[in-house]
């Protein structure tokens, strides 16, 4: 068993583009439940939406990348004008539904065989990525240390996956401190009492759901680039991973999405290496490896009710917000 | 009062359920609200006069908030049509009418807990660019107005006592001090009618005194005031006007003292007992009665259970 093999992979992941756009989404339903209360539990749905608009505009219709990041951004507003139109009118509960619905329809409809020219159908799509390592600016050559030794296109979409994050974390700070932010945040109180003074109520939860998704699509576009798109990646396991980090760092706050994110993926990959290291050196006989991928998430699963029961307001969220029941 | 037509400052003509006012701020004609069978709202004409303190009374279920509701845009009736001002207000949003200067507040306090006190107060402004989300991106182009409704934030806050409370999440105020809260946070868009749905409600008789006086200062400030209210002590001391529903409609309406004394608010309202206290039970009990015939009627099976 290689300790040190095992920690190595781990640490690794804590900078890896998998855990950029998982703390992108996780910002995005920051913005979503966090300030706003709006209950998405499609998040999975934005990335999918992002990650094949980008990848159909490069593929099919040889777009260039800005235009195919366009595509993504705009298919992500779209997506949102849907869900948003009829459910934002009524009780938070709507919108949950149908967000955990629409983000299923998206997974079917990009995996069926009659799409497949354009999607890829069950098997998805590659080698889209040429055009965003054709910008790489790094010269090729060995960069960081230790476990963060990257190869430059390796060290390019890093750079480009965590600049989008710190982008995302800027312009939800300077959103949050306004009296926008202040008006959103009023809405996840009583939006009654928000409408009471002479806010149009509907735009705003409109606004929040479109810039939260909007972040959900470009997390689906970091999350295929450094490899291929596949339908079977977007189900609802992956919105649930998402608000797994986002309660684990504190849903409105600046800095919980992305530590809770880092978390995430650093314990995912850490509990794997240890079960399967067991597994190898026959200290645990009683399980197979592939049984150890599933358990992982039980035991990740034990951790993060622990946190709920005796840090329910996560790592980084304000234990007085919690103390009152409201 | 039909025979002998009475008049007063603020009608013109006869007083009278419906009667027209000198300078009405709200007139509503057949405005109607079913709720399935029931009929919740039915009012055929009515007029708040402006520049007073309007009271809106009777019995549970008389249709008085959900006239409210109606009025401010927050439920839409089947039928009718009422205007603000001059101006249509039938379709029109809920925000929209708070924005015409038409502002209200909730029977249950709508205080909006995890933001502090000035956060719930700044909420209440108008004319904040930064309420944009391209605005709000860049400060300079609302940091001016932000200082302008802070300023006058606090003062409203020093003004109804809670500038202590300033930094406090509203969650963590009494019941009393978000009605206070609640009110000061309407009158931060300089409203032209404040409506206040039942104010008194589960604020202690220390507090009540203190909100009489900002209601009557709301009035003195040239602000039109229409409220709902249970308490009659209340009603009788600061309205200058009452207008009374039972069963949706417009049942009587008029000046406190001689409101209180049309036949028809009586028996509608106020029911014929309306002078007996019924806090003092000095003759049978029906409760008790009705519990020592059920035990009486289990016989000793009843007695043994009640050892327990």
């Amino acid at each position: 068993m290689d300790w040190g093999q095992i920690l190595n992979n781990a640490a690794g992941e804590l900078l890896s583009p998998v855990t950029a756009a998982y703390a992108l989404a996780a910002i995005g339903i920051s913005v979503h439940f966090g300030y706003a209360g709006l209950l998405n539990f499609g998040q999975a749905g934005f990335m999918a939406v992002g990650a094949y608009a980008f990848v159909i505009a490069t593929l099919s219709l040889n777009a260039p990348l800005w235009a195919a990041f366009l595509a993504a951004i705009l298919a992500s507003v779209v997506f949102a004008f849907l869900l948003g139109i009829p459910t934002l009118r009524l009780r938070a509960d709507y919108l949950a539904i149908v967000t955990i619905a629409s983000a299923e329809i998206v997974r079917y409809v990009v995996s069926t065989t009659g799409l497949t020219e354009y999607t890829g159908g069950a098997a998805g799509l590659s080698g889209f990525n040429d055009a965003f390592v054709g910008i790489n600016p790094f010269p090729t050559g060995s960069y960081g240390f230790g476990p963060w030794t990257y190869t430059a296109n390796q060290l390019w979409i890093r750079v480009f996956g965590w600049g989008l994050v710190v982008l995302a974390t800027v312009l939800v700070y300077l959103l949050m401190r306004s009296p926008w932010g202040r008006v959103v945040k009023g809405i996840r109180e009583d939006e009654d009492a928000v409408r009471s003074l002479g806010k149009n109520v509907y735009a705003y939860k409109m606004q929040a759901l479109v810039l939260g998704g909007v972040l959900g699509s470009l997390a689906g576009v970091v999350f295929v680039l450094p490899r291929a798109v596949q339908p079977g990646n977007y189900g609802t396991t992956l919105t649930f991973f998402i608000w797994t980090m986002l309660l684990l760092g504190g849903a409105a706050t600046l800095f919980g999405p992305i530590i809770g994110a880092m978390i995430f993926a650093t314990l995912l990959t850490l509990s794997d290496g240890i079960l399967r290291g067991l597994i190898s050196a026959d200290i645990i006989t009683f399980i197979s490896t592939t049984q150890a991928g599933q358990i992982r998430f039980m035991i990740i699963g034990a951790v993060l009710m622990l946190l709920v029961v005796f840090r329910p307001q996560g790592i980084f969220g304000n234990k007085k917000e919690l103390s009152f029941n409201v | 009062m039909s025979d002998t037509a009475v008049t007063h400052p603020l009608v013109a003509g006869a007083v009278g359920p419906g009667c027209k006012k000198v300078d009405p701020i709200v007139v509503a004609d057949s405005v109607t609200r079913t709720f399935g069978g029931l009929t919740a709202v039915d009012v055929q004409h009515v007029e708040i006069p402006r520049g007073a303190i309007t009271a809106l009374i009777g019995p549970n279920g008389a249709g008085k908030t959900t006239f409210f509701n109606l009025l401010t845009g927050f439920d839409k009736p089947n039928t009718g049509s009422w205007s603000f001002e001059g101006s249509s207000l039938a379709g029109v949003p809920a925000y929209r009418v708070s924005r015409k200067g038409m502002v209200r507040t909730f029977q249950l306090t709508k205080s909006l807990g995890r933001l502090s006190v000035l956060q719930n107060m700044l909420l209440g402004a108008t004319k904040q660019p930064g309420e944009n989300i391209f605005t709000a991106l860049i400060k300079p182009l609302w940091r001016k107005r932000e200082e302008e409704i802070t300023a006058k934030a606090e003062e409203l806050l020093a003004r109804f006592k809670l500038d202590a409370k300033r930094d406090d999440y509203a969650a963590s105020l009494s019941g009393g001090q978000r009605k206070l809260l609640e009110m000061a946070r309407a009158l931060m868009s300089d409203p032209v009618l404040v409506m206040l749905d039942e104010p008194m409600a589960g604020v202690n008789p220390a507090l009540t005194q203190s909100l009489l006086g900002h209601i009557k200062e709301l009035k003195s400030e040239g602000m039109s005031v229409l409220f709902v209210e249970h308490d009659m002590h209340m009603v009788r001391h600061i309205s200058d006007w009452v207008i009374v529903m039972a069963e949706g409609r417009v049942v009587a309406e008029g000046p406190p003292e001689t409101v209180m004394s049309d036949p028809a608010v009586i028996d509608a309202y106020l029911g014929a007992h309306h002078d007996t206290d019924l806090g003092d039970m000095t003759g049978s009990n029906p409760v008790i009665e009705a519990k020592e015939a059920a035990a009486a009627h289990h016989g000793g099976n009843a007695d043994r259970k009640d050892e327990h």
